[in-house]
């Protein structure tokens, strides 16, 4: 067995075992955890394709960002994941059901890949380049053929935290305390210094302080 | 592949103003907070009348590796679109700085959601129109609840938001079969792919998709449930924002479609599209009969006359094109006109009223809002000499010369049920007697009324300008 085969069935088995510890799992804390196991073996998986660029994408995106979201999420909302799962044994013919239907999806799309003759395509597939990293071939379309796209998504973005500020952020102008910065820096030792002479044996209570 | 070459940027010089115009918008906003509301309006309605200029004046060409295009099409609708914006804006300052919700913010959102129609408007792949319309669509979400202590005007943000989530998913969900049958997300590229093969059955659902995408964003029956109700939660001057410049910019997109993707199956698309305008046609004219709320009755309104500018779509042909670029152009200045009346139904306390039954004997006590009223309903159900006269003309026209008789007859037949609503209206403010007494109008609501109104009133006189503008367009779709 070669190494990449060795290495592809170590992630693999591991990203399968611990998703479903994620679902399995009674604290929520262990099922963020394990789901980070899962994406880091992903990313490994990634890594073994030769996809380098969406490789780290995943780590940092997906485990630095959005799986911390996550374990700060669970963390803050007491949600008492056992009474949510009391009606399981109740929901599951259903449940099952549904997943029955969507198993038999899965396999007739598999089965009858190209339902209704074949696609269309004459559109020739562009090559793999071969000879630069991921990134830089990412990077050359982004910012050259698809720098609409992008900007476009940006823009998309920027609308989205706008209008999010808009509709949720009320000023509240009594018993807020911000930073004043001139306040701070016009500060003198005659204004922010008090000298008092403590004698021995004295406390500070009895100097007026 | 050369690492330097970058792709030309003359095309999108409408774009780049408005989007780098909405940025510097946003840095003096946040600076200056909301003592620069006024400021940012004017500067609003400058960077939308720079952007109407930048059209006419940038190069013809596709840029950005084909996702981008600008032609007459894209031009002549994006005019269109740019003229409801920036009348919109002209409506609402008045009205927000009444009711107190008046917020920096709400000029910027509008000018970032233009920019989303001008995208979605030069779209030349499936990646750039979806991005084009999600621009376009949160920013009208917001601008939707933007009372945000208005229960109506929240319920409208809200419902809007997950309807439209929902059909841009399925947009996408046929953005990808297409992808998927075709290997191409380019509007030629797909046409190319497609040329002399029979359509497969799952191009087929990709393209119902689509137009249900589609057919939602512009309201058709049977996507169109949302419309009343947001219509008539939204503050009333971003009713006209949503009834005006945003049906242009969903009918561009989805002509621009079917025309540059689509025209080698014909006869897949064009059953959906006759079914849409039908049903839409006959909705937009029974349902309305009933209406109490005014702003109810023109989102009705607003369904019939997508079904009667996609009459003109079904048509396939450069004619059809062109009745649906003068409908839409036609249709913005009647609708822009009539919101104008609406918003002017402020009452001395500062309420405003928007009931039908509170326009009664608006001939006596406003003679001439009344006769312009009364001018662009008679328009809106289309009896000549008016402007709506002759948009019907031209889309019945193309669909006849099409062959699809039968739906010209019963778009025809759907027009005359129509006009009662619109009649009923007329009456009310001719032999009703007057109950309540409207303050002066503003001047933002003066100005658009006077240039929509003229406009409506006078198109029989000169109509060749407009005509030949849309036909020479058009024909950069074929």
């Amino acid at each position: 067995m070669s190494m990449a085969a060795l290495f592809f069935y170590l992630f693999a088995g591991v990203a399968v075992a611990s998703a479903f510890m994620v679902i399995s799992s009674k604290n929520p804390v262990h099922s963020v955890l394990f789901l980070i196991l899962a994406f880091v073996n992903a990313a490994g998986l990634f890594v073994l394709m030769g996809a380098e660029f969406l490789a780290m994408i995943l780590v940092v995106v997906y485990v630095g960002a959005v799986a911390v979201l996550f374990m700060f999420v669970t963390m803050m909302l007491d949600v008492d994941f056992a009474e949510l799962r009391d009606g399981f044994l109740q929901y599951l013919p259903i449940g099952a059901l549904v997943g029955l239907i969507v198993l038999v999806e899965l396999v007739l799309v598999v089965g009858t890949w190209g339902v209704g003759g074949a696609p269309h395509t004459v559109v020739a597939k562009a090559p793999i380049p071969t000879d630069v990293t991921n990134a830089e071939a990412l990077g050359r379309v982004l910012y050259t053929d698809h720098l609409l796209l992008f900007q476009a998504a940006g823009l998309v973005l920027l609308t989205a935290m706008i209008g999010a500020i808009v509709l949720t952020l009320r000023e509240r102008r009594v018993g807020v305390k911000r930073q004043d910065i001139a306040a701070q820096v016009a500060r003198s030792p005659a204004t922010a210094i008090e000298v008092v002479k403590v004698r021995p044996g004295q406390g500070l209570s009895e100097t007026g302080v | 592949m050369d690492a330097t070459a970058f792709p030309a940027l003359a095309p999108a010089l409408p774009e780049i103003i408005l989007a780098v115009g909405s940025l510097a918008l946003v840095l003096i906003g946040a600076v200056m907070g909301d003592r620069s509301t006024q400021l940012i309006n004017g500067l609003a309605l400058a960077l939308l009348a720079a952007a109407g200029v930048a059209v006419v004046v940038a190069p013809d060409a596709v840029t950005f590796g084909g996702s981008f295009v600008l032609d007459g099409f894209a031009r002549f609708m994006k005019i269109v679109a740019f003229i409801g914006a920036y009348a919109a804006l002209l409506l609402s300052f008045d009205y927000m700085e009444r009711l107190k919700f008046a917020r920096f913010e709400y000029a910027i959102l509008v000018v970032l959601s233009t920019l989303g129609m001008a995208l979605m408007i030069s779209a030349h792949d499936l990646i750039a129109l979806y991005l084009g319309l999600e621009l376009q669509s949160l920013a009208l979400y917001v601008i939707a609840a933007i009372n945000r202590d208005d229960e109506r005007s929240t319920e409208a943000g809200l419902k809007y938001f997950v309807l439209g989530a929902l059909s841009s998913g399925m947009l996408l969900y046929g953005a990808s079969l297409v992808y998927g049958y075709t290997g191409a997300v380019g509007f030629a590229d797909i046409a190319e792919a497609l040329k002399g093969g029979e359509a497969s059955l799952g191009l087929i659902f990709g393209v119902v998709f689509l137009i249900s995408g589609f057919a939602f964003k512009v309201s058709a029956v049977p996507f169109h449930m949302w419309t009343p109700d947001v219509y008539e939660g939204a503050p009333t001057p971003i009713t006209a924002f949503f009834a005006s410049a945003t049906k242009v910019a969903g009918m561009a997109m989805f002509v621009r479609v079917i025309m540059e993707a689509f025209p080698s199956v014909t006869s897949e698309w064009r059953q959906v599209v006759v079914f849409v305008a039908l049903a839409s046609m006959a909705l937009g004219s029974f349902a309305a009969i009933g209406q109490k709320n005014l702003k109810r009755l023109m989102a009705y309104s607003s369904i019939g006359h997508m079904g009667y500018a996609l009459v003109g779509l079904a048509a396939g042909t450069p004619e059809g094109v062109r009745g649906v670029m003068i409908y839409l152009a036609i249709y913005v200045a009647m609708t822009l006109g009539a919101f104008a009346c609406i918003l002017s139904m402020r009452l001395k306390d500062g309420t405003y009223v928007e009931s039908i039954s509170d326009l009664a004997g608006l001939s006596r006590t406003k003679p001439a809002m009344a006769f312009v009223l009364a001018m662009i309903l008679f328009s809106l159900a289309g009896i000549p000499p008016l402007a709506g006269f002759f948009a019907k003309f031209y889309v019945f026209y193309a669909a006849v010369n099409a062959g699809l008789y039968p739906l010209a007859v019963a778009g025809f037949v759907l027009s005359v049920v129509g006009a009662f609503y619109y009649l009923r209206i007329v009456k009310i403010i001719y032999f009703d007697e007057p109950t309540v007494a409207f303050e002066p109008m503003s001047f933002g609501g003066k100005a658009v009324l006077t240039i929509a109104g003229g406009f409506t009133l006078l198109y029989f006189v000169y109509p060749g300008p407009l005509t030949a503008a849309a036909g020479a367009a058009a024909q950069s779709l074929f």
